[in-house]
């Protein structure tokens, strides 16, 4: 296996992709073709239709229906849990920009060669693993509890300020490895071609290696930013009054669960059109190059 | 007649792999040196010394009078004068044909986007390539990419342009036109060091030809003296081998 160069096939897996493809879907010809989509449409109606009756009809359906289903209290909660909503948008917004900067510094320091940069790489390598490792959850108890427990002069208090640092601290390591394996993913011959023509080693990977490792990346990375979406929901631990916070504020008033599902369908909001966004992006540029115009 | 290049005693190991075992060479300014021999001779080790893309182990080098080799060297520097170009072209793929070739006029010697934009569009013209200026790498033929990395090359202006066996990565009816472009080159009156597989290229082309075994230089002689009545018997012995194989 390791003198087989990625991507090619290797010698005991000699099938071309679009041959295991359509062997997978059941057929190649087109008409086999259409036959797998209807069937594939049949099957999957009727494994939603088995599930529908099954659930509707198991016997905690009513009370279930009653305090997870409520119309009523779902209208009533939307429009706060809405208003608490942007606390998460602002959550996530900030801690991505700073995340995307960050974590970009820390895999540039980690990939930097030689004796000279080993502490350099040795923190940066520690720091991905130890906030990786730690749950969540635990970061943000211990930062928005711990530290303004601690009433050093200056140091701010509002737990909004901590939940940042916090989302920050965890995906910058999360982040930062997925810029790392793109900046590996780059051949080294490109950056052999870079420093032949002169450009310095940052030069080269301004230009060069950068810009490739990031369109790689664009997909993995949305992935990491849909996770730190949706942890910001973790932050109501440390009394920010955010969607999640307010669904259980709302939830508590009336012992009525349906507010969780109006906080759950602003986060599917906002996670689904960035997920087609980034599709769309990825697309776009592999048009662009393919079409070789501008 | 000064010297492009003096290598004395030049060795590179990989591990335990002696890769260049004491080469000692020169060549003139404006001299085309052709460099054969077998696959794993050394041919593209000892190229990529001169650029210091392989770091010597033992030996000193000096290009244009200046010692590469020495503690202090400015590695930057050093390679504004001297340009490569690869087998596999290692065109920029994120760039247009344009920007791959503009990039370091611009970054290393500061040139406005204007002056490397003509600069860039002289050397297309004379490749034949002004019209692919905008397309993508990976919609170019090889023939195509390997020209685009040769005018990135000549784009820095060099005193020396080491070419890696540019050709071996190409189909064969793409080939000539990658050599017509070194050829004017060579008219030009380029310092060239070229390793090379295509024996009646170096014969035309080459004032001076070098065989390499093993990390050892063998000979070093005119085209007619290497090719018709080599002294050594493993430069014999290679050439048969390549006359068999029809590349000659």
């Amino acid at each position: 296996m390791s003198s087989t160069p990625p991507g090619a096939p290797s010698p005991a897996d000699p099938m071309p992709v679009g041959d295991r493809r359509s062997r997978i879907l059941g057929g190649g010809t087109r008409v086999e073709g259409r036959r797998a989509v209807a069937i594939a449409l049949i099957s999957t109606a009727v494994f939603f239709t088995v599930l529908v009756i099954v659930v509707v009809n198991s016997p905690g359906w009513d009370e279930f229906s009653a305090k997870f289903l409520d119309g009523e209290q779902f209208l009533e909660s939307l429009p706060g849990i809405g208003r608490a909503f942007l606390v998460n948008i602002q959550l996530f917004l900030i801690a991505e920009a700073i995340v995307l900067v960050l974590a970009l510094i820390v895999a540039v320091l980690r990939s930097l060669p030689g004796p000279v940069f080993f502490p350099i790489r040795f923190l940066t390598a520690a720091y991905t693993d130890l906030f990786r490792g730690i749950p969540t959850v635990l970061v943000i108890y211990a930062l928005g509890l711990g530290a303004p427990a601690l009433q050093i002069q200056g140091i701010p208090t509002s737990p909004f300020f901590w939940a940042v640092v916090s989302l920050v601290l965890v995906y910058t390591a999360y982040v930062a490895e997925v810029y790392r394996a793109g900046i590996e993913s780059v051949h080294e011959s490109q950056v052999a071609a870079a420093r032949s023509l002169g450009l310095t080693r940052w030069q080269s990977t301004r230009y060069v290696v950068l810009p490739q490792a990031i369109r790689r990346i664009v997909p993995p990375l949305l992935n990491d930013f849909l996770g730190l979406q949706k942890d910001t929901a973790l932050v109501a631990l440390i009394g920010v009054i955010e969607a999640f916070r307010q669904a259980q504020i709302d939830s508590s008033a009336t012992f009525n669960y349906t507010p969780f599902l109006a906080c759950a369908l602003y986060f599917v909001l906002i996670t689904i059109p960035l997920a087609r966004l980034i599709d769309w992006l990825v697309a776009r540029d592999r048009r662009r190059r393919l079409a070789g115009a501008r | 007649m000064t010297e492009a290049v003096r290598i004395e005693g030049l060795h590179k190991s990989f591990d335990e792999l002696e890769v260049l075992r004491g080469i000692d060479l020169t060549v003139d300014d404006h001299e085309v040196l052709a460099l054969i021999g077998a696959s794993g001779s050394g041919k593209s080790t000892l190229l990529r010394c001169l650029d210091l893309l392989e770091e010597i182990d033992r030996g000193r080098v000096w290009i244009e009078g200046v010692e590469i080799t020495a503690p202090d060297v400015d590695v930057n520097a050093v390679r504004r004068g001297i340009a490569i170009v690869f087998q596999a072209f290692n065109l920029f793929p994120h760039m247009s044909v344009l920007a791959n070739v503009t990039l370091a006029p611009r970054k290393v010697l500061g040139l406005s986007d204007d002056e490397a934009r003509e600069r860039a569009s002289d050397l297309l013209r004379r490749f034949g390539l002004l019209d692919k200026r905008d397309d993508y790498p990976d919609r170019l033929s090889g023939g195509q990419q390997q020209r685009v990395a040769i005018a990135r090359a000549m784009a820095m202006g060099p005193d020396l342009l080491l070419l890696d066996e540019v050709t071996s990565a190409l189909d064969p009816v793409l080939v000539a036109e990658v050599l017509d472009v070194i050829r004017e080159l060579a008219a030009g009156g380029i310092t060239m060091v070229i390793a090379t597989h295509e024996m009646g290229f170096a014969r035309d082309v080459a004032h001076r030809v070098a065989f390499l075994e093993e990390g050892r230089l063998l000979e070093v002689g005119t085209p007619g003296q290497i090719f018709s009545d080599p002294r050594e018997e493993a430069t014999r012995r290679f050439l048969d081998r390549i006359i068999a194989a029809g590349r000659m």
